[in-house]
């Protein structure tokens, strides 16, 4: 049995990825037992608060995806409730998640970004739709891709490839979200880079993933079923570039104010500009997720990478009550 | 852990059969795993309301028949089914006019079950099956894992259209092609909660006769009428031509998944080794627990007290959809059955619509994977049978919120139909 004592793993929810957040919440709770850790997978709802305060745990894993994990609301609860949790704090979690707010933040820390806007249901609303999407075609050029700003594993998210297909775009974006970043099409090698800080020698990038989705588009299908992408660990890129690419990981990790871990994508483009897409807080840990391929490419086991995390969780909870933990 | 030439993350990727290629995970599938949260009022599964069973004569008729009958209820038995059972079932049909033998029934792991075989010894790869406009979502996943095309026919109120019909079987006969079956929900349709009226049964019979196509004739609502006494079975009309499914899903308990076909003598030998192939038999333990709930237990008073309640929902549903729903939406009246079939105003897309329906926490299932070959994107199925009354017309109140929001940014944008999405 391990000494860090009873921790919970939090999963679940009422997000739109329930069902891949209970998936990397059982990962890691498997990953734990193993090692002998007392751990427990905990859903998400009305009955968390009160269970907390009634049996506090040592620490925390937060695999809850998508607004309810990555918002900073839970991460906000469990620092009232004095309890310490694996990953950015609520205020950071909720720069990150909304990827206009972040792709701003990386562009001011050097990061290129491809050219967005972002933009609420109102502001089309009040300013005249068609007007306004002209303005945006004209200013961004086509292709485009639309996505929700708060929100991940590629729901609601549109290529656009014509200016006809982008009022379509946006009505189903908004169905997940009320602002919607239109950004810019960027081709190029889709990498996913993992960044751990769980030591003194700061956040450390893990070998960048290479996607190549078979299909063509890294969708939802294409993350969570298993044959239909092809992952590249370390990626097929010139050593250089692969130092480049786990710098830009790390820069936004540090200049997100993130800690403990996170995941950047980015787009390498065929002159080898390195574009900034998102950080994820919550990084999926499902059998097709990338952190944990990451990891094993440099033989970390994930057990042993969480079971550390929640130990320095927990002594950030020791050494710091009444914190943001 | 270097993985020279990419890792696709499933060694036995390359192994597959052709028929696995569509079965992948989808965005509609993560919506869904939400839905099921208590917070959600889910008008999106078709489940039967079984709270409303006696469950302590049950729990108590169940322990008494492992004690007494353990022996045989634990145990294999034939692959047609328990002959008491069977007999029962025969029964159970005569309600809907059905004159049968209980040798020509088999019993299955619920309808599902039923349909899979049926699809397995008549369906090879390119084989069209006729289907209603639109489709139990469950049979047209059965016909497509066995690559066949589902050709849609035209329902209006009243039922399959039959002159669609006769134009669906010319063309299917002009392209060369093969129509092996017609399959059909008569009564209380799932989703569309229609009901196909008597005066068209005998000429829908008769089109498919002079034509040589089989009718799947699906009936798993059909004692669940809530004006008056069951409609006579397409299959009461006739001895051969019909492959009738029954289910004790609806009128008795989803989880004890026993249904069954009732098949020509030479049909039913293949069914009976398809089914042996697939389960040995169907499970004893369920098949006796329903004979003994037919056998001593006012079964028929319970199916009364299932009609009353889904009434009560049903008049729930359509009065909060009449106080709610804005110009442009219509639905249709359910005589019986747990659906009612939307068609929401011009430039609404259903699928779209769903991510916010859940934040609004309530939940539906969007009317395109009714059809096969991507209609529906109007439409909506509401299933009003699990929650209770109160709860029905919240659902509902919550969706016509959902639905001004969703209006809204159609109007914004103008209402253009919605392009493949990237997920």
């Amino acid at each position: 049995m391990s000494d860090l004592g009873h921790v919970l793993v939090l999963a679940g929810g009422v997000s739109f990825e329930r069902e891949v957040s209970l998936s990397s919440g059982r990962r890691v709770a498997d990953a734990l037992m193993q090692l002998g850790v007392d751990v427990e997978l905990v859903d998400v709802d009305a009955h968390l608060l009160p269970r907390l305060a009634n049996d506090p745990p040592a620490a925390v894993f937060v695999a809850v995806h998508g607004v309810e994990g990555e918002d900073g609301a839970l991460r906000d609860a469990l620092d009232l409730s004095g309890v310490p949790y694996v990953g950015a704090t609520g205020s950071a979690a909720r720069l990150a998640f909304d990827k206009a707010v972040a792709k701003a933040i990386a562009g001011r820390a050097g990061l290129p970004t491809p050219a967005s806007v972002a933009l609420q249901h109102a502001a089309f609303r009040d300013l005249g739709g068609a007007m306004l999407l002209d303005r945006v075609v004209e200013r961004l050029g086509l292709p485009l891709v639309v996505k929700p700003a708060r929100g991940g594993s590629a729901l609601g998210v549109s290529v656009v490839r014509t200016a006809a297909e982008l009022p379509p775009a946006m009505v189903g974006c908004y169905s997940y979200d009320s602002v919607a970043l239109v950004e810019r099409f960027v081709t190029g090698v889709e990498l996913a880079i993992s960044v751990i800080d769980d030591g003194a020698d700061g956040p450390v990038a893990l070998p960048a993933v290479e996607i190549e989705a078979l299909s063509g588009t890294f969708d939802y299908a294409a993350r969570y079923t298993a044959g239909m992408t092809e992952y590249h660990v370390p990626a097929r890129l010139d050593p250089a570039l692969a130092a480049a690419a786990a710098d830009v990981a790390v820069t936004a990790h540090r200049a997100l104010g993130l800690r403990d871990l996170s995941r950047t994508d980015v787009i390498v483009t065929s002159d080898g500009r390195i574009e900034y897409l998102e950080t994820n807080v919550s990084p999926g840990m499902t059998t097709t997720s990338l952190l944990p391929l990451a990891a094993a490419a440099v033989g970390r086991d994930l057990g042993t990478l969480c079971r550390d995390l929640l130990q320095q969780a927990a002594i950030r909870g020791r050494s710091a009550p009444g914190a943001p933990v | 852990m270097e993985m020279s030439g990419g890792s696709r993350l499933d060694p036995y990727v390359d192994r597959y059969a052709a028929r696995t290629h569509g079965m992948t995970t989808s965005e509609i599938r993560a919506l869904f795993a939400v839905a099921n949260r208590p917070e959600i009022i889910s008008m999106g599964g078709g489940s039967p309301f079984v709270s409303a069973l006696p469950l302590d004569v049950i729990a108590e008729m169940t322990s008494k028949l492992i004690a007494e009958q353990g022996a045989k209820a634990l145990q294999y038995m034939g692959g047609q089914g328990d002959e008491r059972l069977r007999e029962l079932i025969c029964g159970v049909m005569a309600l809907e006019g059905i004159s049968a033998s209980p040798d020509d029934v088999v019993v299955t792991v619920g309808s599902q079950q039923a349909l899979d075989i049926v699809s397995r010894i008549f369906l090879d790869p390119g084989d069209v099956v006729i289907a209603e406009a639109p489709s139990y979502v469950g049979a047209l996943g059965t016909f497509t894992q066995y690559q066949a095309d589902v050709l849609h026919v035209t329902m209006d109120d009243a039922g399959l259209v039959p002159a669609a019909l006769r134009e669906a079987i010319a063309r299917v006969a002009r392209e060369g092609r093969h129509a092996k079956f017609l399959y059909t929900v008569p009564n209380y349709h799932n989703p569309a909660g229609i009901t196909l009226v008597e005066e068209r049964r005998d000429e829908i019979l008769a089109i498919c006769a002079e034509a040589g196509l089989l009718i799947l004739e699906d009936n798993p609502y059909g004692l669940l009428g809530f004006d008056g006494p069951p409609l006579p079975a397409l299959r009461s009309r006739v001895s051969e031509g019909v492959l009738y499914l029954g289910s004790f899903s609806k009128t008795f308990a989803a989880g004890v998944r026993v249904g069954w076909v009732l098949a020509p003598p030479g049909v039913k030998e293949k069914i009976v080794m398809a089914s042996e192939a697939t389960t040995l038999c169907p499970v004893a333990l369920s098949q006796y627990v329903v004979a003994e709930f037919l056998a001593h237990h006012p079964w028929q008073e319970q199916v009364k007290v299932f009609r009353e309640l889904y009434r009560v929902r049903r008049d729930a549903c359509l009065e909060a959809l009449t106080a709610s729903f804005p110009a442009g939406s219509s639905w249709t009246r359910p005589a019986g059955g747990f659906y009612v079939w939307v068609t929401l105003p011009e430039g609404v897309d259903a699928k779209a619509m769903l991510p916010r329906a859940i934040q609004g926490r309530v939940a539906y299932v969007p009317g395109i994977g009714f059809y096969a070959d991507g209609q529906g994107q109007r439409n909506l199925r509401l299933s009003y049978s699990l929650p209770e009354p109160e709860r029905v017309r919240e659902g509902v109140r919550r969706l016509a919120g959902v639905l001004a929001d969703e209006l809204d940014i159609v109007t914004t944008f103008g209402g253009r139909p919605a392009p493949e999405a990237a997920s």
